[in-house]
């Protein structure tokens, strides 16, 4: 065998950083750019729910099955990115009962380990469902945690000698003597982690071979070489409660339409979704209709949603794709199968492929099929590993220890933290200082900020997404100046800033989407906090300077102040 | 509830935040028999504590150095308009007198104080405990963080600072809080050791707290005139506490205003409260008004007290129970309303129009609120006077943006102050 292949792979989501870790554990040489990051495009953008494949059972019980058997994996090779809710199908007394029964038997066909409740049983489950549901079918869905899975895929490359470089934006493809021979990246801040306002570069990348994992951004990437690559982008709402309302997965039980599930993640509720064809992966309307769509329609099921507070909507885009002679109009008729599109054998262009389709739950599988073709390119004969090695944060982990005394924290805090951190709570928690607790919604601690800074940069949203600091009620209201500060130790004053303003505009983005009641209130009051008490929208850090002799200086520099001069007179207090 | 008899007063004022205090105050400085009911928490533990008059202009001009210059130039809608640029002024007189402790009052021209984000902003008013910190000040300045406290690291406070072009030189740093606070404890923790002086263990000896904070801060003074601090220098005894440091230290001590729970924004509550009470006026807090009665004018309210309706009855009214963030004002997905007498809350029909995508956009949401005529009488929606005898004061007018402003204490004050002078007017 010749030297060690080399392979590019482009795109941090789920799909390009379970590549990366599987080629990079059969010893390949691995780099994995993304454009913003990690989970920047779909991956962070999608509903949280690990599939039992009940959802699939009747439409295509091949990724059913493929489902049901992923689920099981990633219980155990990444545990403390799951939480294993169980899930339910409620029939409503107006909802098929033929569907049911088909959906009923295509679980059983596929593997799906499903059982028939009553009304009442779910009712007892899940006491905030409709008194009319009729009945329900069990299921083993759970909810996962999109950020700490890809991170800890990106992690587990990089212990087996991939380079990872977030904010690195594909410009090109280097196509020389008719093949793919690298890739040529914007760097926004140089290579390595991302630190604001360092001067970023272009960087050719020569590789062996190109993997590409855009997933709904494929075509953009295959446009550079001529490619035609005719990903159909669907966009879908997903609209988030500031609790749970349920802590089982809720399916509506009949064949398809939007807003028919509901994932309990972390400490909310997600509701779900929307299915329309969008032209641009960047670029589509988020609209009003589709989350007034997702309370109105979900509350058939709970009714208590249509008074609850939803803290932000978002928009996730499915990576959507079939051959081009099946020609479905409607988005929710296209396949959620994945393809793998060697470019050699379709275009005559050898040194590429592209991953398209697919869904999140099976994204180790569809991993390991593009390493085996991969590797078989240069004829490697080496097993894949990612089923049966668990992923960082969920070796060999015991919850059984008391770490709110070992590392001082409060309950639930700590306990918070160690579900978060898994195997990797004792490396992260023990810290020489106090660790005080720094997004409180989250119940988020300075050590775990600090470990996120260790491997993400001067990136508060990278931060953000490795320990859910600000994704809580306050939505960053009481905590994001606090993540700043976090900053201040490793980088200087203006990085912070800049970073700071970036999450704040991040974090506003996606409530705007919620802003009546509750979430209004609060958004208030962090207007208030951040425009009132910091004054940080007109900050003369960032504006024009200021003419400080103009103001007020005070009524002399020496002397006792009004509320200190004659405090004993009235026994030593001042009252105030 | 039938046939109870009705509390009476000559004022009822709804609201315990700073509208409706200084709204109580001025009422009962007029002569006039009030009560004051409020039952959530003052949005005053969310607020720094500083009394802003005006910052900047509508527009965005800004930092102002005289607010009541521009108050003329303001939209005829905003709630300054309303009461004109005197009563402003007279307002203030009212707060000056009713809460010694607090400066700038010498002078028209506005301060600009340290916030505990490292910005500066302006304001009219501030605690005499912020007074040593404020930005014109040319004394080169040493602040100390506790290392456990999250909201106030020193050294980014102070590079942030720095940054804004303050005319000194500042410098930041952490110290362990002495004594044995956890990692989490509360700003009040930290203010009850210093206000009650306990000892605290310090390599074995006992030594009192004020004490002991000095001794960990001495050694990390270099030539800085004045050492500010996070505001948790007591809640009963912060001018003593600062002077115990500053003798330690041989320099003048300051607090930065903090967000919530904020202590100055407590302390201000008790002064008004104690002022309010020394005013004669009759206070009930922790119950809500649920509902009214009257067409024209209010006949009467009902607060809800464990279960029961209680009829409260007065000659005129007083609506002060905040904005969005003090629950005056709500919405749903249809649309704003205020939740006691259903006053007309002009917004518009849309939700997206509601705010800007920007996150420090020109957002509508912050201006809305109830419209008035110039007698701070509520309006319903064709401009009509919704009750002859409630007028509206503080955060729960609409027309004007406080947080862009950074007027939000002074209109609370100013329209407080005329909102309860003209209704105490009025009752006789």
């Amino acid at each position: 065998m010749g030297p060690t292949p080399h392979i590019a792979v482009i795109g941090g989501g789920s799909t390009g950083a379970g590549i990366a870790r599987d080629l990079a554990m059969r010893g390949l040489d691995v780099t994995l750019v993304e454009q913003g990051n990690l989970t920047h495009g779909t991956t962070g953008r999608m509903h949280g729910l690990l599939h039992s494949g009940g959802r699939y059972a009747v439409s295509d019980q091949a990724s059913a099955t493929e489902c049901i058997e992923e689920n099981r994996v990633l219980r155990d090779i990444a545990s403390h990115c799951v939480e294993m809710t169980g899930g339910l199908f409620v029939k409503r007394p107006e909802d098929s009962e033929e569907y049911f029964q088909k959906k009923l038997s295509g679980c059983e066909e596929c593997g799906i380990p499903a059982e028939v409740v009553s009304g009442e049983e779910a009712r007892a489950m899940e006491p905030h469902l409709a008194k009319d549901i009729d009945k329900a079918i069990s299921v083993p869905d759970g909810a996962i945690d999109p950020f700490r899975l890809v991170v800890a895929n990106a992690a587990s490359a990089q212990e087996h000698g991939a380079r990872i470089e977030t904010h690195s934006k594909v410009t090109d493809l280097i196509v020389e003597s008719g093949e793919v021979v690298g890739i040529e990246v914007e760097h926004d801040s140089g290579p390595g982690k991302r630190v604001h306002g360092t001067e970023g570069g272009t960087e050719e990348i020569r590789a062996d071979y190109v993997v590409n994992a855009t997933g709904a951004w494929a075509g953009r990437i295959g446009d550079m070489a001529g490619l035609d690559i005719e990903v159909r982008p669907s966009k879908g709402v997903m609209t988030i409660m500031n609790i749970r309302q349920v802590d089982t997965v809720i399916n509506r039980c009949r064949p398809k339409g939007d807003a028919d599930i509901v994932v309990p993640h972390e400490t909310t509720a997600i509701l779900g979704t929307t299915d329309e064809e969008v032209e641009d992966p960047e670029d589509y309307p988020e609209e009003q209709w589709e989350v007034d769509m997702m309370i109105d329609t979900l509350s058939e099921l709970i009714p208590m949603l249509d008074e609850a507070r939803t803290i932000r909507s978002f928009w996730g885009v499915r990576p959507l794709y079939e051959p081009p002679d099946v020609g479905s109009d409607d988005p929710t008729d296209i396949t959620r199968d994945f393809f793998l599109l060697d470019h050699d054998e379709r275009d005559d262009l050898p040194g590429m492929t592209s991953i398209v389709g697919g869904k999140f739950t099976t994204y180790r599988m569809m991993g390991e099929q593009i390493a085996d073709h991969v590797c078989g390119k240069f004829g490697i004969d080496a097993d894949c590993r990612t089923a049966d090695e668990p992923l960082p944060g969920s070796e060999d982990f015991s919850v059984l220890r008391d770490y709110m005394d070992e590392f001082g924290l409060r309950s639930p805090i700590g306990r918070r933290s160690i579900e978060r951190l898994g195997s990797r709570a004792d490396d992260v928690l023990k810290t020489d200082g106090p660790n005080p607790t720094v997004c409180e919604c989250e119940g988020v601690t300075r050590a775990e900020i600090q470990d996120a800074i260790e491997g993400s940069g001067s990136d508060l949203n990278a931060v953000r997404i490795r320990t859910r600091a600000s994704m809580g009620n306050c939505q960053g209201g009481f905590c994001s100046h606090r993540m700043a500060s976090e900053l201040h130790s490793e980088y200087d004053e203006p990085v912070v800033r800049e970073a700071w303003d970036e999450l704040l505009q991040e974090r506003w983005k996606g409530q705007r989407h919620a802003l009546w009641g509750e979430q209004l209130s609060q958004a208030a009051l962090n207007y208030a906090l951040h425009a009132t008490t910091q004054n940080r929208d007109q900050d003369p850090a960032d504006g024009d300077p200021v003419d400080f002799s103009a103001f007020d200086s005070g009524r002399g520099q020496t002397g006792g102040s009004v509320d200190s001069a004659d405090v004993a007179a009235d026994g030593g207090t001042d009252g105030y | 509830m039938e046939g109870q008899m009705a509390i009476e007063s000559e004022v009822l004022v709804i609201g315990g935040g700073l509208g409706g205090l200084t709204s109580a105050l001025a009422a009962a400085r007029e002569g006039a028999d009030v009560r004051l009911v409020s039952y959530k928490q003052s949005t005053l533990r969310q607020a720094s504590g500083l009394v802003d008059v005006l910052g900047y202009t509508p527009d965005g001009d800004g930092p102002l150095t005289d607010p009541y210059e521009a108050i003329p130039s303001l939209p005829e809608s905003h709630p300054y308009r309303k009461v004109g640029v005197e009563t402003v002024r007279d307002a203030l007189s009212l707060f000056d007198d009713a809460v010694p402790t607090y400066e700038g009052e010498h002078t028209d021209t506005n301060a600009l104080l340290p916030t505990h984000g490292g910005s500066i902003k302006p304001t009219a008013r501030y605690p005499a405990g912020a007074s040593a910190g404020l930005a014109s000040d040319t004394r080169d300045t040493l602040l100390v963080g506790i290392e456990e406290m999250v909201d106030f690291d020193a050294p980014h406070v102070a590079a942030h600072l720095d940054a804004t072009g303050v005319p000194f030189a500042v410098r930041g740093e952490t110290i362990r809080f002495p004594g044995d606070l956890r990692a989490d404890a509360k700003v009040t923790r930290y203010a009850k050791l210093l206000d009650t002086n306990s000892e605290v263990a310090v390599r074995g000896r006992m030594v009192p707290a004020r004490e002991a904070l000095a001794q960990r801060v001495n050694p990390l003074l270099e030539d800085e005139e004045r050492v500010g601090f996070p505001a948790i220098l007591g809640d009963d005894n912060p001018g003593a506490i600062r002077d115990a440091l500053g003798d330690h230290l041989g320099v003048d001590v300051f607090e930065v205003p903090m967000g919530p729970p904020s202590l100055p924004g407590l302390r201000l509550e008790d002064a008004l409260f104690s002022a309010l009470d020394e005013a004669g006026a009759s206070i009930e807090t922790g119950n809500p008004v649920v509902d009214f009665e009257g067409e024209d004018r209010i006949e009467k309210v009902f607060i809800e007290k464990n279960g029961a309706k209680i009829p409260n009855s007065a000659d005129q009214y007083v609506l002060a129970t905040g904005g969005f963030v003090g629950k005056g004002v709500e919405s749903d997905r249809e649309g704003v309303y205020e939740p006691v007498f259903d006053c007309h809350v002009p917004h518009a029909a849309d939700r997206y129009d509601w705010f800007e995508g920007e996150l420090f956009g020109d957002h509508e949401f912050a201006r809305y609120g109830v419209a008035t005529d110039d007698d701070l009488r509520p309006l319903d929606a064709s401009e009509h006077s919704e009750f002859e005898n409630l007028r509206a004061a503080g955060s729960v007018l609409g027309g004007y943006d406080f947080a862009a402003e950074k007027s939000g204490s002074g209109v609370s004050i100013a329209t407080g102050y005329a909102a309860g002078q003209r209704a105490a007017q009025e009752a006789r």
